[in-house]
């Protein structure tokens, strides 16, 4: 079943220019994808985010969030209750001082019953790992931990798509890895729809798919092995390659015959692998 | 610089009081500052003052902690309390004590100026005890509830409940980010330890501006953060948590209702301040 659906989707933030932040855009992402959304600061990327929930609306074109048109206001709530936005600054998206009813603030919005929400938060904090920290205050806890309470704000919606707009940026590498975590496990586990908008190539890497924006167009679009293979295209929209796969590009341009690698246990193979032939 | 500030004054413990609903104790603050304007004579006020002792023992915060709250105050109540000694414009009975140009000191006065000063730091005392006892977000949930009636004659009383713990939510990082916005301006030279309170003033503004602007851009993206989780104000909105009175808030009825009764009895059986006066001076 098709999730999301952009058709020739053009936005522009101010009415009188003729600049588009997004700018005929067509896409469509499946249910239960895992999609990252690549591109360099400025290249529309968040701004394609908030097509899908609504916070904006597109100046032409088309967005649907299964089968639902974005442009109907009587179906924005609908579409916000079933698509689930993490941002990128985890105190920003934080209304109360203790971590459950944060949590209870989604299902309270859509009028869940008292017993249910209770229930929901049980399941919210169970998928992130943070049940011990039910009655903490958000404040004296980590980047990666405040991230996830806010994945768990958002799941407590039972959303089908989760949208994470830059939501690993400003965290330490734990914290990044903790959230890429719960989120790899809710797209495995729970068959969530995933959209991952983010400027780390490596977290990529853990995605089905991988679109590359670049000045408000779409101008990649494919597995993300493939992507980091045409690493001179990347080049051209700014875009390093991750890590591994850098590395591994230097070491041929300097005479190594390595084959292709991605993460650091690929790439270690293939040196192996090279070492042992020579 | 900020660092030793904490919001409110909540004193971490279990006890009876703590465990209260907060809109009980909302409530009984109400009844005993009542019961303190009520008590026309200083068998009332000593009757207050028991009730308080009470109260204050049962909530297991220390006597310091809750005295601290006076110091607040303290010049005010001097202030107030000079101004009554020597410009009280009440008749007097007896002959004046010391009589100065319009300045004059009479019976009347220094009763009047005792009992002042003793119902203010009762009323500090008091409802400082509900602010010791309670927590902020649970203070604005009871008054949430309380002003729910107001909400029929459209008064916004979610809306401004939730404005209030967002606030509250708030406060802690705001203090983090004026902490980091000082220390980017010392390290660029900013001088905000010397000088006149105008210098001193005026050296704040390039940490107030920054701080501003972001506390703009947090409220923009926390806007953005409500609406993606279906906020729409207190349309169709349930609630996790729900206030319940119980056994506690019973006692405290009681409690209360004690103590104004107790208060209206002693102002009719023994009269007000200056008939104990008349009874102590003749």
């Amino acid at each position: 079943m098709e999730a999301v659906r952009f058709d020739n989707v053009k936005y522009s933030y101010r009415e009188d220019e003729d600049t588009f932040a997004v700018n005929g855009v067509t896409l469509s992402i499946e249910q239960g994808e895992f999609v990252a959304v690549l591109g360099r600061n400025g290249s529309g990327k968040s701004t394609l985010a908030k097509l899908i929930n609504v916070l904006l609306e597109p100046t032409e074109g088309s967005v649907q969030v299964f089968g639902m048109d974005a442009a109907d206001p009587d179906l924005t709530f609908e579409i916000r209750k079933n698509t689930g936005m993490v941002f990128q600054n985890p105190d920003n998206q934080t209304v109360a001082s203790i971590v459950e009813d944060d949590v209870a603030f989604g299902p309270e919005n859509i009028g869940v019953p008292r017993e249910e929400i209770g229930r929901r938060i049980d399941f919210a904090l169970d998928a992130v790992g943070m049940q011990a920290f039910r009655h903490a205050t958000p404040n004296r806890l980590s980047g990666g931990q405040k991230q996830r309470i806010a994945i768990a704000g958002v799941l407590a919606l039972l959303p089908k798509i989760m949208i994470l707009d830059e939501s690993t940026a400003m965290l330490d590498p734990r914290g990044r890895r903790e959230v890429m975590e719960v989120v790899k496990k809710l797209n495995r586990e729970q068959g969530m729809t995933v959209i991952l908008i983010t400027h780390f190539m490596d977290e990529a890497l853990q995605a089905d798919r991988a679109v590359v924006m670049h000045r408000g167009e779409v101008v990649m679009d494919g597995k993300p092995e493939e992507i980091f293979a045409r690493s001179d295209e990347l080049e051209t929209y700014n875009l390093t390659l991750p890590r591994a796969a850098y590395i591994c590009k230097k070491l041929r341009a300097a005479g190594m015959p390595v084959g292709e690698a991605f993460t650091a246990e690929e790439l270690a193979e293939e040196i192996c692998r090279s070492l042992q032939k020579a | 610089m900020l660092n030793d500030v904490t919001f409110g004054q909540y004193y971490p413990v279990r006890s009876f009081v703590h465990n209260m609903d907060p809109r009980a104790k909302i409530i009984f603050v109400i009844a005993y500052i009542v019961a303190i304007f009520l008590a026309d004579n200083f068998f009332g006020l000593a009757a207050v003052i028991l009730f308080l002792l009470v109260a204050v023992l049962l909530s297991r915060v220390p006597f310091g902690r809750v005295l601290r709250s006076v110091k607040m105050i303290l010049f005010l109540v001097i202030f107030t309390a000079v101004l009554n000694l020597f410009f009280y414009a009440g008749e007097s009975a007896y002959e004046p004590l010391l009589q100065w140009g319009i300045v004059r000191i009479t019976w009347e006065s220094v009763v009047n100026t005792v009992y002042l000063a003793v119902r203010l730091f009762l009323l500090v005392l008091g409802t400082s005890l509900l602010t010791l006892t309670t927590t902020p977000v649970s203070l604005t949930d009871g008054l949430e509830s309380l002003l729910k009636p107001l909400s029929y004659i459209k008064v916004p009383v979610h809306e401004l409940a939730l404005i209030m713990s967002i606030a509250l939510r708030f406060i802690p990082i705001l203090i983090d980010e004026t902490n980091r916005i000082v220390s980017a301006q010392k390290a660029r030279g900013a001088d905000f330890d010397t000088g006149g309170i105008v210098k001193r003033a005026k050296a704040m503004i390039p940490v107030l501006i920054p701080l501003l602007v972001s506390a703009f851009r947090r409220a923009e993206e926390l806007s953005d953060a409500m609406d993606a989780r279906c906020y729409r104000g207190s349309k169709g909105r349930t609630k996790y948590k729900k206030l319940r009175f119980t056994w506690r808030d019973l006692v405290g009825f009681f409690y209360f209702a004690a103590l104004i009764t107790g208060v209206v009895l002693l102002n009719v059986y023994l009269g007000g301040r200056f008939e104990f006066l008349a009874w102590i001076l003749n």
